[in-house]
């Protein structure tokens, strides 16, 4: 299981440089980022390649910060690929709730990433379906 | 149980009668007083001929501002030589307004404060370290005095010097304490470098925590760092000082003391009483005080009175915590409110921090309140769905305190300037 990492941040200039400015210091990558923005504050999702250090290294600095489970599977980077992954989940009942995408560097595949209510139950289907769950020390390898 | 059980039990039928009587006497010795003689003349009122408490609302209310005109002798109604103690208050605002005390005033005064501290359970035999300042200040030697009357050991320690404080505790065996809210918080600081424990090392058992504003959660973390019960009270010089108003051990309002004091409650706006229950401004008039009587004082302190009888016994009505001060009230769209409700209710919910701020705008004509709050790290859930729940609720909590429905916006910690008191915490650009 992969985990990713959510901060409370208010909607104003430098808060975004404060969060990465926090990462770099602690030595952490960022492989994937999405905001989720209100009128007036927002929540950032991290993915990185040490999500407990980057935990610790917010928590330290009074960040309001979480780290929660999430799937991010590896698919082919070719056309209906990720239409083959979700019909799979919906059919099964799985209801996404937060997803983003990034590309790896090897250019054939790309990175899912979503958010389940029942993330354990997910990554059983996932597998029964061939596809390939990523834990935190692969996607650091990515 | 009682120091005074008697006169702490009387019914209200009896206490009011016993307040007519009072309030006559008072009257007739206040005609003698410059201020109150033109005042009577004016109202054309004959205090001799007073029958019931209804005469009050046709005297006008005394302010501040009167006392202060009229320093310092324009309100003493007996000869000057009679006076043997002069205080006065903070003069936070503007400058000190004396009071003046008779022998018997100070010794009803020493009996009023014995009454509030035998209620908490301090008897004979306690020792009883005072921290509060001596001199002008009613604090220190209001509690001294009745103390003394208690005839326990008093240690005149006054504020300061953490270490000698703590050193005095331990040689004598301080059992009750005075204490600021804020400097028992801070104390502990000195506690932990001396590597002492409080529960552990000293014998503290009772605090007095009423001399600032402070919450419900100070009382609490005060109680359990010290293992004390800690005691919430309420007084002001114009009324003697400390002993008008007291927590029992049920410490669920203050019990004011209604043979010694008139105490009404009206809109600070329109002066009418307010519905029983409901915050307004406390009005106080003397009913023993000799040397100053002062009749309808304007306290400029807010809070309800608590309608229904306390489980303890005492028959004299209680009043909340003091809810802010008349300067701090806000009128938006209307209504009254006090920054203190709003505190209240973003106290009440773990989920929002420390730090708020409170901010008045006018938009198209309307007023708007926006509360802005710090939420607290330690339940942020990760989403917007969980911090767009939880401003709802704060939005709902505030809403049913106040009437008024406010926008909330969530900040993160740290991000306002840390309040030193309650001016920062209200920024009104209605201009
Ligand atoms: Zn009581």
């Amino acid at each position: 299981m992969a985990h990713q990492i959510s901060v409370f941040a208010e909607n104003r200039p430098g808060r975004l440089r404060k969060v990465t400015g926090l990462l770099a210091e602690a030595g952490v990558n960022l492989r994937a980022l999405t905001i989720t923005g209100v009128e007036k504050y927002g929540v950032i999702k991290l993915l990185v390649d040490k999500p407990d250090l980057a935990y610790e290294a917010l928590i330290a600095a009074g960040v309001p910060a979480k780290k929660q489970e999430v799937i991010a599977i590896l698919i082919e980077d070719e056309p209906g690929s990720l239409y083959k992954a979700l019909s799979a989940l919906a059919e099964r009942g799985v209801n996404i709730e937060n997803a983003y995408g990034f590309l790896t560097h090897e250019s054939d595949k790309a990175v899912f990433v979503f958010e389940v209510e029942d993330p354990k139950q997910t990554v059983e289907l996932l597998r029964e379906m061939g596809f390939k769950p990523l834990s935190d020390a692969e996607i650091a390898a990515l | 149980m009682f120091w005074d059980e008697e006169m702490e039990t009387l019914p209200r039928d009896e206490l009011k009668r016993l307040q007519v009587e009072r309030l006559r006497q008072t009257l007739v010795r206040a005609s003698r007083s410059p201020f109150y003689s033109r005042l009577f003349k004016r109202i054309k009122l004959d205090p001799e001929k007073v029958s019931s408490l209804d005469v009050l609302k046709d005297i006008p209310f005394t302010t501040k501002e009167d006392l202060r005109s009229n320093a310092p002798y324009g309100f003493l109604a007996v000869p000057k030589e009679e006076i043997i103690r002069v205080h006065s208050s903070s003069g936070t605002t503007g400058a000190a307004t004396p009071i003046l005390y008779t022998r018997s005033d100070i010794d009803r005064w020493a009996d009023l404060v014995a009454r509030c501290m035998y209620m908490t359970g301090v008897r004979k035999g306690d020792v009883f370290q005072n921290t509060m300042g001596y001199g002008l200040f009613t604090g220190g030697l209001g509690f001294h005095y009745g103390a003394e009357k208690l005839g326990v050991m008093v240690i005149p320690s006054g504020p300061g010097n953490s270490k000698r404080q703590i050193y005095l505790m331990r040689t004598f065996g301080t059992t009750v304490i005075h204490i600021l809210p804020s400097y028992a918080l801070r104390l502990l600081s000195t506690f932990e470098e001396l590597g002492l424990d409080p529960k552990e090392d000293t014998q503290l058992r009772i605090a007095f925590i009423g001399a600032e504003p402070h919450t419900e959660e100070m009382r609490r973390r005060i109680e359990e760092a010290y293992g004390v019960d800690a005691y919430n009270s309420y007084g002001l010089s114009e009324m003697n000082g400390p002993g008008v108003a007291f927590e029992c051990p049920h410490k669920n309002g203050m019990h004011v003391w209604e043979d010694s004091f008139i105490l009404e409650v009206v809109d600070p706006e329109t002066l009418e009483p307010v519905p029983e229950g409901e915050v307004g401004e406390l009005v106080f008039t003397t009913l023993t005080r000799e040397g100053m009587p002062i009749i309808r004082y304007r306290s400029r302190d807010l809070a309800a009175v608590y309608p229904d009888p306390c489980p303890c016994g005492r028959t004299h009505r209680r009043i909340s915590r003091i809810m802010g001060r008349t300067d701090d009230m806000l009128i938006v769209k209307g209504v009254n409110i006090f920054p203190m409700q709003i505190e209240k209710v973003l106290m009440s919910i773990p989920e929002v921090g420390t730090d708020y701020q409170i901010v008045l705008e006018r938009e198209n004509y309307m007023d708007k309140l926006i509360v802005r709050v710090e939420i607290n790290a330690k339940f942020f859930e990760g989403d917007v769905k969980g911090l767009e729940r939880l401003r709802r609720r704060i939005i709902e909590e505030l809403r049913s305190e106040i009437v008024v429905t406010p926008e909330v916006e969530l900040l993160e910690p740290g991000s306002l300037p840390k309040a030193e008191g309650k001016a920062v915490r209200v920024i009104d650009r209605r201009g």
